[in-house]
């Protein structure tokens, strides 16, 4: 079991500076990311984009802020788990919690700090009747293992990258390739698109332009899917798996089910300490809302300073907190 | 009136209004839109990151600006995205652009 003061859910800008602000105030951070790099947006999406509303940098790229960042906090030994989606939170007799990982890592903390961000990416599902029904089985919303297809019949849906690349890539692998898309053409990825097209040409796949999904039925396992065509005719594709990829959107995830007050995907606080509604977990930076929250970084790291401030007392219920600037009192390294 | 021009709107529930829309202050239509009180998530901020601002083009679409690559991708991913769809954070009105008329798509969750 890792042991910390603090445990932050989210590397990304805000989640990294509430490691120096609470090292100022002797507090230990450990912080955990679903992604398997820290920096959170600014690594993962648009790490060569220019950034030109943090403080004393006229403009800073994304992935640079970041490593700044990192240099900045290093006195203060912040330790990370990487890669691992928290679950679940469980709370202590004495009041601290565990946070526990999908992995299974277990961190024991005093206070929990929700830095979440955008949240946790998660498949977009579509809308079609039984769905829910074949959810385990035989609905994928990703390929993890495209050999789990071969020699199979399978449907593939949607028009972005992703479907794509998997019915040019599955077309070699599954017996009978389907790729349906709503609209009568695909609209980016010319490439993948080209590919597609000729593979359809040579009778590799079945490419359904215009179709709509309606259902899957089958009795007990997937038998086929419903589909209308642009004439609303109807159309049944016999099939054995269903991998509807329509892309990442985000969500609270298992967030949501903390008890927290929740607002429209975001964590309400008070503006006082940005406390949640659960004393001791707080959350800092795009992921929480208040009357005239702006999602902006800089907002964020002025939130994660309060809120250090505020989770002093759960670190060190016997010590009064003093404040010190750090032009005073410089950086004192653990 | 200068730099204003009016929009319609059309709600999830088909409830339509017309609204006033300065086009001198370099707002996106999803800010737009947010302004006005209509419910969108607008969870990524305006990056063309999570779609929940997915717009259908009911009228005058030629008088916008193209989409990009970075849009039409995220707009291919969707399960219910048309031709006429379009990101309204991505999309930043002139004065050309005075009677659009737009349907609210973006998911609510």
């Amino acid at each position: 079991m890792i042991k910390t003061d603090i445990c932050i859910i989210g590397a990304g800008p805000v989640g990294l500076f509430a490691v120096f602000e609470a090292g100022l105030l002797k507090m230990r951070c450990h912080l955990i990311d679903v992604l398997p790099q820290v920096g959170g947006q600014l690594s993962e999406i648009y790490p060569h984009k220019p950034i030109y509303d943090i403080p004393g940098y006229p403009s800073i790229k994304a992935q640079e802020l970041i490593d700044q960042q990192m240099e900045q906090i290093a006195p203060f030994q912040p330790t990370f788990t990487l890669g691992e989606r928290v679950e679940s939170l469980q709370k202590q007799d004495d009041g601290s919690y565990h946070v526990i990982s999908s992995d299974g890592t277990v961190i024991h903390c005093q206070v929990v700090v929700i830095a979440g961000g955008l949240g946790c990416f998660e498949p977009r599902k579509p809308d079609l009747t039984n769905l829910e029904l074949y959810e385990k089985s035989h609905v994928h919303y990703m390929v993890k293992d495209p050999e789990r297809f071969r020699d199979k019949r399978i449907v593939i849906a949607g028009g972005g990258d992703s479907a794509l690349d998997w019915t040019v890539f599955l077309a070699n692998v599954a017996k009978e390739v389907t790729l349906v898309h709503r609209n009568d053409s695909f609209r980016g990825a010319p490439d993948s698109a080209d590919k597609v097209y000729r593979l359809a040409q040579e009778g590799k796949i079945n490419l359904l332009l215009s179709h709509n999904l309606v259902s899957l039925g089958g009795n007990g396992h997937l038998e086929h899917i419903h589909l209308t065509n642009k004439q609303k005719e109807n159309v049944i594709v016999p099939t054995e798996d269903f991998i509807p990829l329509y892309g990442l959107s985000p969500k609270l995830g298992p967030i949501a089910e903390w008890g927290l007050h929740i607002d429209k995907n975001a964590i309400e606080v008070d503006t006082f300490d940005y406390a949640t509604n659960v004393e001791r977990i707080y959350a800092i930076g795009d992921i929480n809302t208040y009357p005239g929250k702006l999602k902006l970084i800089l907002c964020g790291y002025h939130e994660a300073a309060l809120m250090c401030q505020s989770a002093f007392k759960y670190v060190y219920p016997d010590q009064k907190l003093s404040f010190k600037y750090t032009t005073v009192n410089g950086v004192n390294a653990f | 009136m200068e730099n204003i021009i009016h929009i319609t709107v059309e709600d999830r529930d088909g409830a339509t209004q017309t609204i006033e829309v300065p086009t001198d202050i370099n707002l996106s239509v999803m800010e737009i839109l947010k302004a006005s009180a209509y419910d969108i998530l607008a969870t990524c901020g305006g990056m063309a990151l999570c779609a929940t601002c997915h717009v259908q083009v009911l009228n005058g679409s030629d008088a916008l600006p193209d989409a990009t690559d970075q849009e039409l991708d995220m707009l291919d991913t969707l399960p219910d995205a048309d031709m006429e769809s379009r990101l309204a954070c991505q999309l930043h009105l002139t004065n050309n652009n005075d009677g659009l008329r737009l349907k609210i798509k973006g998911a609510l969750q």
